[in-house]
């Protein structure tokens, strides 16, 4: 990642970012070919399996039984992790976590990294840590390296380069590479990124790198890749600093089984990611001889304390959702103002940030249910969208707040919805009041206030008549309402 | 069958079409419809936005109004969906034990028009005449959570006279979403426009659907461009007869 | 670390409270196994199948494959290096000696400094098993395959498999990785790839860019 990060006091509301994104042409139809390639490819795989329901259905169960027993699993896999020659670390929150890399690698002597793409280190913006104590971290992934020389943010979990196409790439190179004669095929950028970052990975001597799954059962640390970088990153260095989020454990060995189906599958369309390692502690002739694991907890707990929500730390960091939403699609990850954009970002930042920030996120979603449908782990992102609006509406609703726009429009509609006769009257005042807003031709174009947003982009026909009610009632056949009203 | 008819609040205000075509066709059918007067409003437009504590109360109101029902018709999915999938939640905030008792009891018998027709009655000819050139836009909630399948365009295939046309992309979301429409209102217009486009492709008159939330949002963007082209509920295609002035 | 003590009380504190009270460690176990498992755990596919398989997607990969008796493998290294133009292998230690043909120089891998594989023009290893469905070949810290540097740095692997070692499914494979997955392992699809570009799969940017597999039949 690049020094530049997602300040979450900071960024604009999805609305504000969304609205300027939107006219960024060329995102645009970056971000619609990407997802259209990456849809179609998924959904070939996924449609070849014909048990790829019971996947999905294990790999929820393996996960909520996980998050019910997340202390014993962590304690598991620390005490297999450190029998096997590495040193587990825990931190509480992002501030910690740094604290605790940034010195790992000063005792590794070095003072440069070589990284493997991590959203947990993005996350807790890690490079902006370490470079503020003299560390230097190189990027390894393409897209990360892109992001890096670019100075830019990443917008998509698993393709954070996404919204750039060959030739913005291409310029980004020439000019950090000092490549002037660059080719613009994407091999030819592929050869530039290879052997730049060759030389990286044979002097560099600390790496630091995310986990996809830690495995309790055997101590074990599984990454899932697709450049071998990763494998550069975790056999090269003689140190070797793994971050991962405290949800990141399963159980048991076995328990790869689903997880290796679901993810590939999910995130790439493919049936397997080119290369996933497996590394267990140290060992004296093969890897790093030193091996840290930090296990953060960041806002972590307090998700699971949240039953309603708590599903939302099954993410396996797939991308599914982002690349199936169709919001997502047409404002591309920025617009999210944070490192986890789409459906899974909408719910797991603002809770990330303990709903200090990030309140405009959960609205940012027609509820569609696509996410839900493709989440390898099923989790019910409507669901969770729903219950982090109420707690929106609770934070915006205190004290003086209760008498905002919104919600007094709010009250006044439930009350309405609450009796009959006003709601009748309602109907009645409605068509009186849009009068003057109706053309000759029975359509309005323009509505005041909050509906607004509405005539902006659409026209609505006029209110008819008569409601569905009168009409029926003076065919005479209404029976008498239960309460009278 | 007595079939017990929930309007909807928005379809008895804005598309009371909707509601004529609805007891029209089942009617024809040989069926009674009943309108219980005092119904309003299933609380999705509460519920979904986080005004939880003002959408609990509309479910006892519901189930009082409806909870000797042989059958609720409901020509809205999205209302389904949200009795379906958040009644028995919202009935257990309550903490009453019998209004959970009686959501459990009047959730089967709830179903929406279109699924009314084919699961229900067993019916994919409804004896419908609608001579036009026609598409058919999936709602989400029809799609996934009611997950209607086949059951509208099985209708629309046995409407003597029409012109299907299968719509590209008919599963992504046209960009209503609720209040999303008026809180996001540029990324709504922006899913709007993959939808029209798709929508103008087919070189359909008219876009069909299961949910007048989703056509008065696509019909907003159709007019507004002038493209000549219209939406109407599944309900009027289905309630089209010979001799119907068009 | 100090910190990190309290750090880890402080953590464990929290889930406790978020979750409830701790189950003990045979429930905990008795839930783990109640986890439903009812997805494709076995082969229905026989051996020629599954061969059949493993090399449609291995040449997907574009992934040269072959197919030899156990006493062919050192003619048909020889000549599939000579097609390849390799004359530097590097090799790990436990490579059957009729697997190295002359006219190529083998370097063993002494698993010191890494300067050494680094300028072997590939790398020759054998596999722990492969899985028919996903192409993938999976590679572990033992005799024939080495340290994982071994199969990293090299730009072009050889690699010889026992069809006999061909699973057609993930859940077969781990469960015969099980009793060795304290080993470092690698699973391997095809040479390395990144679709970052535009969504375009682009092969070789770390890792072998070229691949060729033996698969041997007794």
């Amino acid at each position: 990642m690049s020094l530049i990060t997602f300040d979450p006091a900071r960024v604009p509301t999805f609305q504000v970012a969304a609205k300027s994104l939107l006219g960024d042409t060329q995102m645009r139809k970056n971000v619609r070919h990407a997802t259209n390639v990456i849809q179609n490819k998924r959904a070939i795989v996924v449609n070849e399996m014909p048990d790829w329901q019971q996947l999905r259905e294990s790999g929820r169960q393996i996960k909520e039984h996980t998050l019910q027993h997340l202390d014993f699993y962590l304690k598991q896999f620390e005490e297999n992790c450190t029998a096997a020659g590495g040193v587990v670390h825990w931190a509480r929150d992002a501030a910690e976590a740094r604290e605790i890399v940034i010195d790992l690698v000063k005792q590794s002597g070095s003072n440069e990294v070589i990284k493997i793409k991590s959203m947990t280190t993005e996350e807790i913006s890690l490079n902006k840590g370490l470079e503020a104590n003299g560390i230097h971290a190189y990027e390894t992934d393409l897209a990360e390296l892109i992001i890096q020389m670019g100075n830019d943010l990443p917008s998509h979990i698993v393709v954070p380069a996404l919204h750039k196409n060959r030739q913005q790439i291409r310029e980004i190179f020439k000019r950090e590479m000092n490549l002037p004669d660059l080719g613009d095929q994407p091999a030819d950028l592929a050869e530039a990124a290879r052997m730049f970052l060759r030389e990286k990975f044979l002097r560099v001597k600390t790496g630091v790198s995310g986990a996809n799954f830690l495995i309790a059962e055997t101590g074990g640390v599984c990454v899932v890749e697709s450049e071998g970088n990763g494998r550069m990153c975790l056999t090269l260095p003689e140190t070797l600093i793994t971050i991962a989020g405290v949800e990141k454990v399963i159980p048991r060995y076995q328990d790869l089984e689903v997880f290796a189906q679901l993810l590939p599958r999910s995130a790439t369309g493919e049936r397997m990611n080119p290369y996933t390692s497996i590394w267990t502690g140290v060992h004296p002739t093969d890897g790093p001889r030193t091996f840290h694991i930090v296990l953060m907890d960041n806002a972590r707990t307090k998700i699971l304390a949240d039953e309603e929500s708590r599903q939302t730390l099954a993410c396996i960091r797939c991308g599914a959702c982002q690349n199936i939403c169709p919001v997502y699609r047409q404002t591309g990850g920025h617009a999210y103002g944070s490192v986890y954009a789409g459906p899974i970002g909408a719910i797991l930042t603002p809770q990330l940030q303990e709903m200090h920030s990030g309140q405009s996120l959960p609205y940012a979603s027609s509820l569609c249910g696509a996410c839900y449908e493709v989440c390898p782990v099923k989790i019910n992102i409507p669901e969770v969208l729903i219950h982090l609006r109420h707690k929106v509406v609770e934070q915006d609703t205190q004290g003086f707040g209760a008498l905002n726009p919104e919600a007094l429009a709010m009250k006044a509609m439930a009350m309405l919805f609450m009796s009959e006769s006003r709601f009748r009257a309602a109907q009645r005042m409605g068509r009186m009041a849009e009068r003057p807003l109706v053309n000759k031709a029975g359509w309005v174009t323009w509505l005041p206030g909050l509906l607004g947003g509405w005539t902006q982009v659409r026209d609505l026909h006029e209110m008819p008549k008569q409601t569905f009610r009168e009409w029926f009632e003076q065919r005479g056949e209404s029976e008498g309402s239960a309460d009278g009203k | 069958m007595k079939v017990s008819l929930f309007i909807t609040c928005y379809n008895d205000t804005l598309f009371p079409g909707t509601g004529k075509s609805v007891v029209n066709v089942l009617e024809r059918l040989g069926h009674t419809v009943v309108f219980p007067a005092g119904q309003t409003c299933c609380g999705q437009m509460h519920w979904n936005t986080g005004y939880q504590e003002e959408a609990l109360p509309l479910v006892a109101r519901f189930v009082s109004q409806f909870k000797d029902a042989e059958a609720v018709v409901i020509p809205s999915s999205s209302c389904v969906a949200m009795m379906r999938e958040h009644y028995v939640k919202m009935a257990v905030q309550t903490g009453d034990k019998q209004l959970l008792a009686d959501v459990e009891s009047l959730l089967p018998r709830v179903w929406e028009f279109s699924e009314f027709l084919t699961k229900k009655l067993g019916l994919t000819d409804v004896g419908a005449y609608f001579p036009h050139r026609v598409t058919y836009h999936a709602s989400c909630h029809g799609l996934r959570s009611l997950e209607l399948g086949d059951g509208p365009a099985s209708l629309l295939r046995n409407v003597r006279g029409i012109q299907l046309v299968e719509l590209k992309g008919l599963e992504q979301c046209c960009g209503f979403g609720g209040t999303f429409a008026v809180k996001n209102a540029e990324v709504s217009s922006a899913m709007l426009g993959e939808k029209v486009q798709a929508i103008l492709n087919t070189q359909a008159e008219m876009c069909t659907a299961c949910d007048n939330s989703c056509l008065m949002h696509i019909e907003g963007a159709l007019h507004r461009q002038r493209t000549g082209v219209k939406t109407m509920h599944l309900a009027e295609v289905l309630a089209g007869s010979e001799g119907d002035a068009q | 670390m100090a910190n990190s003590a309290g750090a880890r009380t402080e953590i464990l504190r929290r889930i406790r409270v978020a979750t409830g009270p701790a189950a003990d460690r045979a429930a905990i176990e008795a839930e783990w196994n109640g986890i439903e498992r009812a997805y494709k755990h076995v082969t229905s596919i026989d051996l020629e199948g599954r061969l059949h398989q493993l090399e449609d997607r291995l040449r997907d990969y574009d992934a040269g494959v072959y197919r030899s008796t156990r006493e062919g493998v050192g003619a048909l290294v020889a000549s599939i290096l000579s097609e390849r133009g390799k004359q530097t292998m590097a090799v790990p230690s436990g490579i059957p000696a009729e697997w190295l043909p002359a006219g190529v120089r083998f370097v063993e891998d002494l698993r010191g400094d890494v300067s050494g594989i680094d300028g072997c023009e590939g790398v020759l290893t054998s596999a722990t098993l492969a899985i028919a469905e996903t192409g993938t070949i999976v590679l572990q810290d033992a005799p024939g395959q080495g340290r994982r540097a071994v199969t990293l740095l090299p730009d072009y692997h050889l690699c010889v498999v026992d069809a006999a070692k061909i699973v057609q499914t993930v859940p077969e494979a781990i469960a015969l990785l099980q009793s060795t997955a304290h080993l470092a392992t690698t699973f391997f699809s095809g040479p390395s790839a990144t679709a970052d570009i535009e969504m375009t799969r682009i092969k070789g940017v770390h890792g072998p860019r070229f691949v060729d597999v033996i698969l041997i039949l007794d």
